[in-house]
């Protein structure tokens, strides 16, 4: 052999078994905590102490505990919005957006009907404004894609920034409390969610929706139809789909879902609205429906993970004084690992010199056949 | 070795995964020679082709140039071996001209000079007969001419080894002339030249020799004079084939289809469909031929309801039912009705079949709609995958193992056997065969057939002619859009359906409907007057062999009988 071979070659792989996938996830996830010890190590603190700190943090009380989860169920609400719209390839990154103008429908009835409704009508009404709100945000964008053909990726993205401004608006003009103070009130008792396990109802919400919304991805017509038109337009105009009106009815359904969670961040964790309502949830959640390959249970343990993580971060800030946005490096990390050993699913490396060897000896004449199918596993 | 050979394959193999693609093949080809690489789809031609290309890198074994051992890593590294490669799909700049395409990636000192450019491009064309403009704009050219430019792009850079990937499956027979014609100039010229294809007659006629694959191993190198298009397909298939589509006459055609006047432009505004009018009937194949682009994939997707009509009328006539205009029904009225379209675009996938998702998940595209409330059914559509897997043999390791990584001809049979699953009343294939080896076409070609003999009305879009000839009883032929006749295909010639794909001027009649069908009429008629007529001429052959036969067997008979006789009496 010429030593002029290139040094790493790659093959495409066979499908490998279910179990060897799930161990290299497994691998990249302890390579990113190990990367992530590496950061530690560079921000001054031990490792091992960092991450123990970390848990201990989140998981080790259970006002730690109920902290995680009120910061993963905006997280996984809206990673299930997200999941239809990204099946179907539309690539809603407004759901940010979404989320303000659903809490801002929310605390609009909020503010101004607490009088004149018990509180049950009022949460409910609040909340199915929110949901219809955050459907027309994303109808919007959906529309003019059904119709022109516009960039829904643009197009959601500078939604975003129209709902916030109008938030911004809102809380300082004709919502604001006190003169000057730039701030909404807090909710009335009566339009706030009420608590079980000392975390508001949201929780509940949510986890009944991961369970509808795998029926809905798996097991009914407008599921199907999402994933038709998710590999192929041509395919579902082909199979009698009605292109338009699934774009339409399913960016709708996501920014209802979107919607839905705004009204219980503000409702439930916040009590109140300001500019920041959604603080990053929807671009977050990007990462929470992309990590979970849209599996609405793989959802729940990467939302809480990510909970974990920035719970954690938060703890070992105050008692080692690292940053706390360590904890954002270190969900990159993740990310990078995990998106990154997808590619070791499906290729494998030869490195030179390490040529995969043939089922028949290497001293076989040549032209003897090597028995086709035996195959030496890398 | 006293000569050195232009190209030399030694031991090379290639894996893909658990697949062998190819095993130890060992090959050469000399300067100044045109080879033709022949195998079945999945043989390992394009792979072995694409290692010389410097696509892939083989995983074991020794490519020697002019007898030099080199390393071919990159494309970069082919070229400068000088070896170009003309891909199937042309990888060409539409708003640049053919000149500065040929340039496009070459780096050459200074400026580019378009003048000098141009002028080489011309004395390449000139030295070897190519027609070529190199100022017009790729997206003005046709498909041939963008071959071309392919072709003079390789020779600009100084290849003497060509690859040609498939080059005629996207030409019409005479533009396939014109470029069998530039390769001879080109061999006349020590270039060395390989062609991959699937077609035998154009291999008899173009190469010197013929290097068979099959499963991945080199079976043979011959000499084209010395072989037959049996032989060959021996060597292809490892075993004999009949080469004779069995084609049984149209039983009591009775018009099934009907459009007239149908005009469909696209979403650009460009006329694609230009008064068309055809009739199918139940009971024969209606084949529809041109060059890529004439409107056939239009004319199944008006009829599918998947285009918007400017003009025209599809009636359509089921059996025991009243006609109904098929105009203006939604897709999915259309295909309840009865009529199926099997569209097999060039990836294969896209359109018709959902890659990621396993037979199932394919045959619920029919059935997807079906029934009420919001939940899919899966059990009937999973009874139908089993069906359709038994039926056609499909190779698959399950039901719901993606489509997406099951093989051409597997991907095609699973999209056939579920539309003919729906016992169509009209079938529409469109490339049914394309990229399928001989034997998978043949199951295919069955299976229209077998639907013909149904009563089915089969609309077969095909891009070899060779197979609508044998397949088809009549054949339409589109020319931009329009209509520029129909033949009957017991009676056609090649090269008479190839002028009318390249020109509308041998319209004999308009293609008026009630015409188009009296004419039709009559075609079914004359042929099945000559079929009856060579069945009698037939029967009489076999009848007076017959006599023959038994005036010698009476002798053997009266023997036997004595014999018999002999023995009774024993008795």
């Amino acid at each position: 052999m010429t030593e002029k071979v290139p040094l790493i070659r790659l093959t495409k792989r066979e499908d490998m078994a279910k179990s060897k996938v799930w161990l290299i996830r497994l691998l990249a996830f302890l390579l990113a905590l190990v990367l992530g010890g590496l950061v530690f190590l560079i921000a001054g603190a031990n490792p091992i102490t960092a991450y123990s700190t970390m848990i201990a943090g989140s998981l080790g009380k259970a006002t730690g505990i109920r902290q995680v989860v009120k910061v993963a169920v905006p997280l996984l609400g809206t990673a299930l919005a997200l999941a239809p719209c990204f099946a179907m390839r539309f690539w809603n990154i407004g759901a940010e957006g979404q989320i303000t103008m659903g809490a801002m429908m929310a605390t609009f009835f909020a503010l101004k009907m607490v009088n004149s409704m018990p509180s049950p009508v009022l949460l409910l009404v609040m909340g199915a404004s929110a949901a219809i709100m955050g459907a027309l945000w994303a109808g919007i964008p959906a529309f003019f894609k059904a119709r022109w053909g516009t960039n829904e990726t643009l197009f959601t993205l500078m939604m975003n920034y129209i709902a916030i401004g109008i938030v911004g608006w809102l809380q300082g003009g004709p919502w604001e409390g006190k003169p000057g103070s730039q701030i909404i009130p807090m909710f009335d008792e009566r339009a706030v969610l009420p608590t079980v396990f000392g975390v508001h109802i949201g929780w509940i919400l949510v986890l009944v929706l991961t369970f509808l919304m795998y029926i809905y991805m798996t097991k009914t017509k407008h599921g199907y139809e999402i994933a038709v038109l998710g590999e192929s337009e041509n395919t579902a105009r082909y199979a009698g789909m009605d292109v338009r009106k699934v774009m339409l009815r399913t960016a709708c359904l996501s920014g209802g879902i979107a919607g839905l969670v705004g009204f219980m961040i503000c409702s439930g964790a916040d009590q109140t609205l300001y500019q920041n309502v959604a603080g990053g949830v929807g671009f977050t959640a990007i990462t929470v429906t992309w990590l979970a390959q849209l599996n609405p249970f793989a959802m729940i343990i990467i939302s809480l993970l990510l909970a974990v993580l920035s719970k954690g971060a938060s703890t070992i800030q105050t008692i080692m004084g690292v940053p706390a946005s360590i904890s954002d490096i270190i969900t990159g990390i993740i990310l990078l690992c995990m998106l990154g050993c997808e590619f070791f699913i499906n290729y494998k490396m030869i490195f030179r010199g390490h040529e995969e060897l043939p089922a028949a000896p290497e001293t076989a004449a040549p032209g003897v056949t090597a028995a086709p199918g035996k195959e030496v596993e890398a | 070795m006293a000569k050195d050979h232009a190209v030399e394959f030694k031991g090379i193999s290639k894996r893909f995964g658990h697949k062998t693609a190819n095993d130890k093949v060992d090959l050469y080809l000399d300067r100044g020679v045109i080879m033709s690489l022949l195998g079945e789809n999945g043989s390992g031609k394009t792979t072995l082709m694409n290692m010389l290309a410097g696509i892939y890198f083989p995983d074991e074994g020794e490519i020697f140039i002019d007898g030099k051992p080199v390393v071919i890593k990159s494309p970069k590294d082919a070229f400068d071996n000088g070896i170009g490669m003309i891909h199937q799909h042309f990888k060409l700049v539409d708003v640049f001209t053919a000149a500065e395409n040929i340039v496009l990636g070459l780096r050459e000192e200074g400026r580019l000079d378009r003048r000098k450019v141009s002028a080489k491009v011309r004395e390449i064309a000139e030295k070897y007969g190519f027609d070529i403009d190199p100022d017009k704009k790729i997206y003005e050219m046709s498909v041939s001419e963008k071959q071309t430019v392919e072709i003079i792009k390789v020779l600009y850079r100084g290849a003497d080894i060509l690859i040609l990937d498939e080059p005629t499956a996207v030409l019409t027979p005479q533009e396939t002339g014109k470029l069998f014609k530039v390769l001879k100039a080109m061999r006349a010229d020590g270039k060395s030249i390989i062609l991959i294809t699937h077609k035998l007659n154009e291999v008899m006629e173009i190469s010197d020799v013929v290097a068979v694959l099959r499963k991945g191993q080199h079976v043979a190198t011959v000499r084209t004079s010395e072989t037959s298009e049996k032989e060959l397909t021996e060597m292809m298939v490892g075993h004999t084939v009949s080469l004779d589509i069995d084609r049984p006459l149209p039983v009591d055609p009775k018009p099934r289809l009907t459009v007239a006047g149908l005009t469909v432009k696209d979403s650009e505004g460009v006329t694609k469909l230009d008064d068309v009018g055809l009739v199918a009937y139940g009971g024969e194949i209606l084949g529809i031929a041109g060059i890529a682009g004439s409107g056939q994939k239009e004319l199944l997707e008006a009829i599918a309801g998947l285009r918007h009509i400017q003009k025209g009328s599809i009636i359509y006539t089921p059996e025991h039912e009243a006609p109904a205009e098929l105009v203006g029904k939604s897709p999915m009225e259309i295909k309840e009705a009865g009529v199926a379209l099997a569209f097999v675009p060039e990836d294969r996938l896209g359109m018709g079949l959902v890659g990621g998702m396993g037979m199932t998940g394919n045959m619920m595209l029919r059935s997807w709609n079906k029934g009420k409330g919001i939940f899919v059914d899966t059990k009937a559509p999973e009874k139908l995958a089993e069906k359709v897997l038994e039926n056609l043999d499909v190779q698959t390791p399950g039901i719901d193992y993606p489509v997406r990584k099951l093989s051409g001809g597997n991907v095609q049979k699973v999209l056939v056997g579920r539309e003919i699953a729906s016992a169509p009343s009209v079938l529409m294939s469109a490339y049914a065969v394309r990229g399928l080896d001989i034997n998978t076409s043949y199951t295919i070609y069955n299976l229209m057939t077998e639907q013909k003999m149904k009563g089915v009305a089969v609309v077969f879009v095909g891009e070899d002619l060779d197979v609508l000839l044998e397949l088809c009883d009549r054949i339409l032929v589109l020319c931009g859009g329009k209509v520029s006749g129909v033949v009957d295909a017991r009676k056609a010639t090649k090269e008479q359906i190839g002028l009318m794909m390249t020109s509308t001027d041998f319209i004999h009649s308009s293609p008026m409907p009630g015409e188009t069908i009296s004419q039709a009429e009559a075609m079914v008629a004359k042929a099945r007057e000559e079929e009856e007529r060579l069945a009698r001429e037939k029967a009489e052959a076999a009848a007076a062999a017959a006599a023959v036969a038994e005036a010698e067997a009476e002798a053997q008979t009266e023997a036997t009988e004595e014999a018999v006789k002999e023995v009774e009496k024993n008795d």
